[in-house]
């Protein structure tokens, strides 16, 4: 399991890379099905742009870079999509989902929420027991970026792709077109990388290099630090 | 300190002996079902195996959405070309009554067609989606004659596998596989929303493949050859290319 967490960072970051390459070629985002130069957008990011036809309002066009970002960007999603799977099958064979992942019935409430959100904001030591297990909301969170963020950043990617389009048409039409699809696949890597950055901060607030051992060759030394 | 067990070790090693003898399996079958790509050599090239292999193993024979005409673009994108040939505006003064596609290569019977020869072929007509690997996208009625009746007319030879297309251009040339070649919906396209193919949309010949990315839609066609191999001129899988490396399947 700890293999696969590598694994997927290591993809995270190089479709991190890439995308932003390719976002570069064209920073302009539509909704619907189509969208180019001379169309209205929806939005734009205001970053000079590697295309000459781009209006980016910057009077130097940068070095063009897709040909390279294009082949690790796909070559990187594969990885992670066999790592994703790999992940999610000895996640459920091992019960790793339930027993550590799936919130427990009583703590789906807005109380057991608000108690976790309050105990962050006031600053409370953790527990023993807390420090060894997941709260609910880091549960809620992880359970939405493996089963709702990772599935539709995918799903939206591929619906990018004139050939899986022609294959399997109804996956860009529900989601209401290629731009949309653009745009949704844009707006999921945020949301993916804005996980990463809560992420990185909280290994690095709970102890990085105890994290890390953990992470690496499974077991902490000693718990011996304080929140 | 946790050592492994002799069960862990057994189920790994077995693992790692499936593993390792069915990439080898997989490696055979997949070169004799054509699903290696040119361009499978490299750091990428495991990546693009596996994109190429997927999209023939899934979707050889599936068809590119095709639009309702009141989804047309009002405005449709030319994208930029590199400034045209003294040849190409000569052309353009006549009408192109002077344009030629050439069809060589791999064929029993070589031809060279004008535009009214064309014409004469079975016409098809679909609303599709140009597809920017930039990013942009826009819909227009493609107007033409199918490849693939072209390549019967000439005699396609069976052991033919690509099928290599040059624009007016000496720069620009593109290749394609026979699935894609052998399409329906790949066409010669010389009309586009009721008119005749203006020149910023590749008039008066574009090679239009709408399972791929625009950069496979080569402007200003006047050769196509079919052949066995790649080698020597293919496009995107040499570093000189026009493509500046981008990948020979663009259909992702």
């Amino acid at each position: 399991m700890r293999v696969t967490h590598w694994i997927t960072v290591i993809s995270f970051l190089a479709l991190l890379l890439t995308g932003i390459e390719i976002v570069i070629s064209h920073p302009r985002f539509y909704w619907g099905e189509v969208g180019h130069s001379q169309t209205a957008t929806l939005f734009k990011i205001p970053i000079p742009s590697s295309r000459a036809t781009v209006p980016s309002g910057y009077g130097y066009v940068l070095p063009d870079q897709n040909g390279w970002s294009r082949y690790l960007h796909f070559e990187a999603a594969w990885a992670l999509v066999f790592t994703g799977l790999v992940y999610v099958i000895a996640g459920l064979w091992s019960r790793h989902f339930r027993k550590n992942v799936f919130p427990a019935p009583e703590d789906m409430t807005w109380s057991a929420f608000l108690s976790v959100i309050s105990k962050h904001l006031r600053l409370a030591p953790a527990n023993e027991a807390d420090a060894r297990s997941y709260n609910v909301l880091q549960r809620v969170t992880y359970l939405i970026v493996v089963f709702v963020l990772f599935p539709l950043v995918i799903l939206s990617g591929l619906a990018m792709s004139p050939a899986f389009n022609a294959a399997v048409p109804w996956v860009v039409t529900s989601l209401g077109g290629r731009q949309s699809a653009r745009t949704i696949h844009f707006f999921v890597s945020i949301s993916v990388v804005l996980f990463f950055l809560v992420h990185i901060a909280m290994v690095v607030l709970t102890g990085f290099a105890n994290r890390m051992r953990e992470m690496i060759i499974g077991s902490a030394a000693i718990f011996k630090e304080r929140l | 300190m946790s050592t492994i067990s002799r069960r862990k070790f057994v189920t790994g090693g077995l693992a790692a002996a499936a593993g390792v003898s069915s990439l080898a399996v997989a490696s055979r079958l997949s070169k004799k079902y054509g699903l290696v790509p040119p361009d499978s050599g490299g750091i990428y090239g495991p990546g693009e195996t596996l994109t190429y292999a997927a999209q023939q193993l899934l979707a050889r024979h599936s068809v590119a959405r095709e639009f309702p005409r009141s989804m047309i673009s009002k405005v449709p994108f030319a994208n930029a070309i590199a400034p045209l040939s003294d040849e190409f505006k000569l052309l353009e003064a006549g009408g192109f009554a002077g344009w030629q596609l050439s069809i060589q290569g791999m064929v029993a019977r070589p031809a060279s067609l004008s535009l009214t020869d064309l014409k004469s072929f079975p016409v098809r007509s679909q609303i599709t989606e140009v597809v920017c690997e930039e990013g942009w996208s826009y819909v227009a009625e493609w107007i033409g004659t199918p490849l693939s009746e072209i390549l019967k007319a000439c005699g396609l030879l069976p052991h033919a596998r690509y099928i290599v297309y040059f624009s007016i251009d000496p720069d620009w040339w593109e290749s394609i596989d026979m699935s894609d070649a052998q399409h329906p919906q790949t066409l010669v396209a010389w009309a586009m929303n009721g008119g005749d193919l203006p020149v910023a949309f590749g008039g008066p010949l574009r090679l239009r493949v709408p399972r791929q990315l625009g950069y496979k839609s080569v402007k200003f066609v006047t050769r196509v050859m079919a052949t066995d191999s790649l080698k020597g001129f293919v496009s995107s899988v040499e570093p000189k290319s026009p493509n500046f490396g981008y990948a020979w399947f663009a259909g992702i």
